[in-house]
């Protein structure tokens, strides 16, 4: 396994949290998500009337053990109007993630060990928004004290460390909607580097408000034809599927050196077995040609991991249910040759929509979820395949599969791509 | 609008912006010594008052500000004038 015949740092996952259109909860999203069911429904959070995109996947409201969300149990209320939604999504799964994992640093030393690194691809829009009118509507000088830090990416970071008085390294990945695997990978080299023994690393989001549809609108990346059948918007690869959905929420880890890990007894979901970056340099929007950047990532990632792509039983797709989709699939076809027709690979997309820079992170959960539970999660809405290939996308219902190792992949605007490998643990 | 009311919504004010019990909001109280207000709290409360009793705090006279009392005296001194 990984660190075998090397002196690198093992990296292992000893906690997780889960916020999602499915549920509050890594748990129940999993369940909920590999029964089939989907999140993406009406646009409520603001009238979405004048778009032509009018669905998403809103994190549901409710009582937290009913899986729903009651922000008071995260953030009390004095606080809630300090912090854009994005923290507060981004606090409740890091809390969630820090009580699993058990860790609580009780001295200064391991206060300075542990670090923070909760990304988010576009931050505080809805809050700028606000601020943005008041000032239109010439009230400059009435901005409140809290709008820049409630809108900052890295405050969700930033809230947390306070919170729970961590002192390690304080730090946020943004690169659109590969913040997820970015924010796990780089956290993973830091203690793999020496700088901290535990991370509590993902990515979060929440732009589900007038910005960001109109915005993702007028830059045609989103599904509009499906307003009146909000479930079967999210259709990676199939021939009806017309752009992506937008998704809120988050998905955050503690990542963990192993020998620490092992010293305090902590259960182990998994282990961070490699990790690939690579740039496009082709186009804002647009993956170059056969996706070559997407091929690239995944084979650092395979290198970082010591690993043959023999080894890998499912391909969480970056699978936006855009045209990309298909260019994605070849690319994972060419880079993992005559093994591909052993090879599952889903978009969970298709269930809860895109969750831009929250969407590598919870995905992450999911292949951990996946390697523990030897199920695969479906791709709903693959009723009729644009791109026949000889991987098997687990159309419509989840599937049991034993596999000991997966790999993840997310692309963003600006040509950033990176993939994670993630691997059962073994000692 | 007399003193007692003016006292009234300053303390209503200033319960709602820093979450505390109201029976902790007695004249004497320092925002940021009892009531755990930080200064960013601070800057948000005058800004608070301000509006509420569409009244000019300047910057100099808020730093000035430092407790319920000192609130309510000034604002009770602008609306008298």
């Amino acid at each position: 396994m990984s660190g075998a015949g090397t002196n690198r740092k093992r990296v292992v996952v000893t906690g997780m949290g889960a916020v999602s259109p499915l549920a509050v909860g890594a748990e129940l999203t999993w369940k909920r998500l590999t029964e089939g069911h989907s999140g993406i429904g009406p646009i409520t959070h603001f009238d979405p009337s004048e778009l032509a995109a009018r669905i998403g996947g809103q994190v549901p409201e409710g009582p937290t053990e009913e899986g729903g969300l009651t922000l008071s149990d995260w953030v009390i209320p004095k606080d809630q109007k300090k912090m854009d939604r994005f923290i507060h999504l981004g606090l409740a799964a890091a809390i969630q993630a820090v009580e699993d994992s058990g860790w609580k640093p009780e001295n200064e030393e391991d206060r300075c060990a542990t670090g923070v690194m909760i990304g988010s691809g576009i931050g505080g829009l809805q809050t700028i928004y606000e601020n943005s009118l008041a000032v239109a509507n010439g009230k400059a000088r009435r901005l409140s004290p809290f709008f820049i830090p409630a809108a900052l990416i890295n405050l969700a970071s930033g809230h947390l460390s306070i919170r729970y008085g961590f002192k390690g390294p304080n730090h946020a990945a943004v690169t659109a909607c590969a913040t997820g695997i970015h924010a796990i990978g780089d956290a993973s080299r830091l203690i793999q580097h020496g700088d901290a023994d535990v991370m509590v690393a993902g990515g979060t989001e929440a732009a589900i408000c007038a910005l960001g549809i109109a915005g993702f609108c007028s830059a045609r990346a989103l599904s509009t034809g499906f307003n009146d059948e909000p479930t079967k918007a999210s259709r990676p690869w199939d021939k009806e599927r017309d752009g992506f959905v937008m998704g809120e929420g988050a998905g955050v880890l503690v990542l963990e050196e192993y020998e620490h890990a092992k010293r305090r007894g902590a259960k182990i979901y998994g282990e961070i077995g490699g990790y690939g970056l690579s740039g496009d340099a082709h186009h804002i929007t647009a993956p170059a040609a056969g996706h070559e950047g997407a091929y690239r990532a995944m084979t650092a990632a395979l290198k970082d991991a010591q690993t043959d792509v023999s080894e890998i039983g499912y391909v969480n797709a970056h699978g936006t249910s855009t045209m990309a989709d298909d260019l994605e699939l070849a690319a994972v076809e060419r880079r993992f040759g005559d093994h591909a027709r052993h090879l599952a690979m889903s978009s969970t997309k298709s269930s809860i929509g895109h969750l831009l820079g929250a969407a590598g992170a919870i995905e992450a959960i999911f292949c951990l979820q996946a390697l523990r539970d030897g199920v695969i999660p479906p791709t709903l809405n693959l009723d009729n395949p644009a791109r026949e290939t000889v991987i098997d996308r687990v159309a419509h219902e989840a599937q049991e599969r034993k596999i000991n190792v997966a790999l993840s992949n997310s692309f963003g605007f600006g040509g950033t791509n990176a993939s994670l490998i993630l691997k059962r643990f073994a000692e | 609008m007399s003193n007692n009311e003016i006292a009234d919504k300053v303390k209503k004010i200033v319960v709602e912006h820093l979450g505390v019990e109201e029976s902790k909001v007695t004249p004497n109280a320092s925002f940021i010594d009892d009531l755990g207000a930080d200064s960013l709290d601070t800057v948000e409360l005058v800004m608070a008052f301000e509006e509420a009793f569409s009244v000019e705090i300047p910057e100099d006279t808020a730093e000035k500000i430092a407790t319920v009392s000192d609130a309510i005296d000034y604002i009770s001194k602008q609306k008298a004038s």
